[in-house]
């Protein structure tokens, strides 16, 4: 048996210890991961940017905190990647859009100062599918990320570039975000961990919006305690966003070991139908594992979240139409000029969006125009709610519930790239959190063929700590080989 | 048919939009100031551009001013959401203007107007304001200019927008309710109350019926009215316009209409078909607003008097059986003058000589006027209601008293307006009288008309100094 390749990458929290103590400089932290990014991102296209010299400079002020004997913070010295949605000042935020190209924020989004102030250093933006609407992120205009696991396929998205690189070790963690399962179908696809939190609990001020009562930054990570401390960094109150939740700040890494003894957990057995058989197998595994390790595991239905999709797909796209109505070319951005403004917003768009963001910006002012609304947005509303109901009624049984992440393991490039059924299918099972504002979390649990698939941990608002802990104890089940990071590969070896 | 007869046959019916700039230190929904009259795109910020990411964050005191309003109109305040309402428009800068549209805050209302009217209100909902945007080059209009220029730093300003119900009747009504309406936002405080700077901003739905009918005829929406004279003279035009349609066997076209001040008249902005689909939605990026009904009841009991109760005070201290100037009654309060005519009146002026130079002169610098301190005032009516001032005397020494905020003693006396001591009076008329003994008789004999000649003499002999009504008295007062 061949090393363990994951010994040559410590966890974020083992990363910020060995800076912390002055064992290890930050600049040599960085270095080695600007030295990862050089070999593999040709091959794997995670960043659109790499922020190589921004990093530098930036673990040097930590290493001089370190050596001043101030606290460089929790997070010290941890490279980072953050997905080209969050903005940054004076560094250039696309969304993975044309329309956004060479427009550089003035401001940076709160997770993002949030995260410097918690010591971690940002390497790079990555890639993602356009204004997060994608589950592959071959929706990028700036071309398609690999799946580390298999470069013939992809890593899942929409934050397909955070997960991967996390996933091939070209970041420690990464940030996410999260409107219908962004952050947790890749994160089951590339072998990665990620959480979508509670709705409100991260502050989306600088996130650039997709769907604004859905979207949630997250945590993208190897392992349930280096997420949870990175949540811990970046769940601050923010007055800047009106739907950020003032709550005392939690403390969930340190939680992870108290078990879960006698915690009730439900498998989702509406989903179970639909999943691929490894992805069936892999929870009824987790779910026995959890069992012997105290908790009481039942299946349970709760048929409303099955509606959850559909009513997706008329909520998101109607909100993003809004939101994507400011790309006019009159501002910042792209500018296609036209003989008067209405045409020349027209021309803009029309070279600036690609197709999905279109299809979806179409369907959202389908779905709101005069005569439409109530047989659908109006009617999804409603759905939504239902959902929220379904599982209102399930946790007044369990403590958290168990599913698969997503119905299969990762696909090959350009299988669903022309049929948006399917695509939007990948989200089944994550969406109905979303649309509950509750958390969830995606954790590596087995190889189905040689790619690893994801078990969800589901809970209610706030749950995150009884969330984390059976994530830790599904984490702890876990087949070791199913979790990142290692090294690119081309193919399959099943 | 002649004008009188088709206004007999035909009624006006008008509801009004009336935009309210609410007066608070920064934007409804960012800290950007909220200025008029700044250097262009200088109040500005990521929130108030709608840069990618941003996210708003309501601004409290204009909450607050939005129930002051509602409060003094007799709204119901009620829990409200905020909807965005989409729209492209360069000078928008999300192309969607937040707003509120079926959870208004301030719900049903009235406004009585001074003669007694009363003009019903739908609803006062917050709003955020545009930017401005300046067509250059070519003649400067939309579709010959070169380009356009876009100014954001109105941008996100706070607004309240009041929508009557259709009670209005006429121009002239329709111009009076304004002008309260406009009284009682200038006395909650919620605004300077200015239409020439734009802080107020009004739409009018124009129809019209034949007298009588029960249900209304299809209305226009007319834009772009920045004064109260362009409000009463596209009321006008409309009508006319419209009642030439329907006697013609036409029907009107319901649309959206451009006011040009210039030529007077009214011209098609957008069709029916072409009106927006403002494809409204609750704003997710805000929480619901709920004010506690303490709050409310703190705002309702903190208001000052609103003006139908100033104009009531006033009346009481005039307290004559003569009939009630309603006009200067009206124009003192709308301009915030009626508290220096009570003052006055409680110091003892002649209440209707102080209403009067209120409404009258003193009406013409109401900013200035309002800073007259009240014994000032006070001295000025006395000093004209004891004839020791003329009236055209005492005017300039108002005129004066507002530049300067001298006292009237010191402003006539450098006028020489002095009032001349009653000994000196007395004494120019004993010697016009030992001047003029033969005058002097025939006036004691009854003929009035040398009494003229000898007030002249009088008003010589004192170099105009004189108050002619003293004068008069003085004369009249030492007839055998």
């Amino acid at each position: 048996m061949s090393p363990d390749p994951r010994s040559e990458f410590p966890s974020a929290v083992e990363t910020a210890s060995l800076v912390r103590s002055g064992e290890r400089s930050a600049r040599a932290v960085i270095e080695s991961t600007l030295e990862r990014i050089a070999r593999f991102e040709a091959e794997l296209h995670c960043f659109n940017l790499v922020t190589d010299v921004d990093a530098l400079s930036a673990a040097d002020a930590v290493d001089a905190l370190v050596a001043a004997g101030k606290d460089p913070g929790p997070l010290a010295g941890v490279p980072v990647a953050l997905k080209d949605n969050m903005c940054t000042r004076s560094i250039p935020t696309t969304a993975g859009s044309r329309i956004l190209e060479g427009w550089i924020p003035p401001y940076d989004a709160t997770v993002v100062s949030a995260l410097r102030a918690g010591g971690a250093i940002v390497v790079g933006k990555t890639n993602l599918d356009e204004f997060a609407m994608g589950s592959s992120t071959e929706n990028s205009a700036f071309g398609t990320t690999r799946n580390p696991w298999d470069l013939g396929r992809v890593p899942g998205g929409s934050s397909g570039g955070s997960a991967a690189a996390v996933a091939a070790g070209l970041a420690t963690v990464a940030l996410g975000s999260d409107t219908g399962g962004s952050i947790r179908q890749p994160s089951a696809l590339c072998g990665v961990v990620g959480v979508k939190p509670t709705y409100g609990l991260v502050s989306r001020y600088g996130l650039i919006a997709f769907a604004s009562s859905l979207d949630q930054i997250g945590p993208i990570a190897t392992t349930v305690a280096d997420a949870a401390t990175l949540l811990e960094v970046i769940a601050v109150h923010d007055p800047a966003d009106s739907t950020s939740l003032n709550v005392t700040r939690s403390r969930w890494s340190t939680d992870l070991a108290e078990g879960i003894e006698g915690l009730r957990v439900g498998v989702i057995e509406d989903f179970l139908a639909d999943a691929a058989p490894g992805c069936q197998s892999g929870v009824r595994a987790a779910a026995e594992a959890l069992a012997s390790a105290g908790a009481k595991v039942e299946e349970v239905a709760v048929p409303s979240l099955m509606l959850g999709l559909s009513a997706y797909y008329l909520i998101a796209p109607a909100e993003a139409s809004s939101n994507l109505a400011r790309y006019d070319g009159v501002r910042y951005g792209l500018r296609v000029e036209a003989p008067d403004t209405a045409e020349m917003n027209s021309r803009t768009r029309a070279a600036g969006f690609g197709p999905e963001v279109k299809r979806r910006i179409m369907l959202g002012t389908y779905v709101l125009s005069a005569g439409y609304y109530d047989a659908y947005y109006a009617q999804a509303q409603r759905v939504r709610t239902l959902v929220a109901r379904g599982f209102a009624e399930a946790y007044e049984s369990f403590d958290v519930l168990l599913s698969p992440t997503t119905p299969s393991a990762a696909f090959p490039i350009g299988e669903k790239s022309n049929d948006p059924i399917a695509m939007y299918l990948s989200d089944l099972f994550t969406i109905p959190s979303n649309l509950a504002g509750h958390p969830a979390v995606s954790v590596p649990f087995a190889l189905d063929q040689g790619l690893p698939i994801g078990v969800q941990v589901l809970a209610p608002a706030l749950g995150e700590s009884t969330m984390f802990r059976v994530a830790a104890a599904v984490e702890r089940a876990a087949d070791p080989m199913a979790r990142g990071p290692i090294e690119p590969r081309a193919k399959t070896n099943s | 048919m002649n004008a009188n007869s088709r206004s007999e046959k035909w009624e006006t019916v008008v509801g009004l939009e009336v935009h309210a700039e609410l007066l608070t230190k920064t934007k409804l929904f960012c800290s950007s100031p909220n200025a008029f009259g700044s250097e262009p795109n200088t109040n500005v910020c990521p929130v108030c551009l709608g840069l990618p990411g941003s996210l708003p964050v309501l601004n409290e005191h204009a909450v607050e001013l939005a129930i002051r309003i509602g409060t003094a109109l007799g709204s119901t305040i009620a829990p409200s959401v905020f909807h965005r309402k989409n729209y492209f428009y360069p000078d928008m800068p999300k192309d969607y203007q937040i707003s509120q549209y079926d959870e208004p805050i301030n719900v049903g209302g009235r406004v009585e107007l001074p003669d007694g009217s009363v003009v019903g209100i739908v609803r006062a909902h917050i709003e955020e304001d545009t930017g401005k945007t300046s067509h250059v080059g070519g003649s400067g209009r939309i579709h010959t200019a070169d380009y356009a220029l876009v100014d954001y730093n109105r941008a996100g300003v706070p607004l309240v927008e009041i929508v009557s119900e259709p009670d209005i009747r006429s121009a002239e009504q329709a111009r009076s309710y304004v002008n309260e309406l406009r009284a009682i936002l200038v006395a909650t405080g919620a605004s300077d109350g200015r239409l020439e700077e734009g802080s107020i901003r009004i739409d009018a739905n124009v129809s019209v019926r034949e007298r009588g009918a029960t249900s209304f005829g299809t209305r226009c929406e007319v834009k772009n009215l920045n004064s109260l004279r362009s409000l009463g003279r596209a009321i006008e035009y409309e009508t006319r316009r419209q009642v030439a349609i329907l006697e013609s066997g036409g029907s009107v076209t319901q649309e959206t209409r451009h006011w040009d001040e210039d030529a007077g008249e009214t011209s098609t902005l957008r069709s029916k078909e072409e009106a927006f689909d403002y494809r409204y939605f609750a704003e997710p990026d805000l929480v619901p607003l709920a004010p506690s009904s303490e709050s409310v009841e703190a705002i309702r009991s903190d208001l000052p008097l609103l003006p139908s109760a100033r104009r009531e005070r006033l009346k009481v201290l005039l307290a004559t059986e003569e009939p009630v100037p309603t006009e200067q009654l009206t124009t003192v309060v709308t301009l915030g003058l009626d508290d220096l005519v009570a003052a006055s009146i409680a110091l003892g002026a002649d209440s209707r000589l102080a209403l009067a130079r209120a409404a009258n002169e003193a009406a013409t610098q109401p900013e200035l006027a309002r800073m007259l301190a009240p014994a000032h005032f006070t001295e000025l009516v006395r000093l004209e209601a004891s004839g020791e001032l003329s009236a055209t005397q005492a005017k300039s020494v108002l005129a004066e008293m507002l530049e300067t905020r001298r006292s009237p003693d010191e402003i006539a006396r450098r006028l020489g307006f002095e009032a001349l001591a009653p000994k000196e009076l007395d004494a120019a008329i004993d010697s016009v009288i030992a001047a003029h003994p033969d005058e002097w008789r025939r006036f004691n004999e009854g003929d009035d008309k040398v009494s003229q000649f000898l007030l002249g003499q009088v008003m010589r002999e004192t170099k105009g100094r004189a108050n002619g009504k003293a004068v008069a008295a003085s004369l009249a007062g030492r007839r055998g």
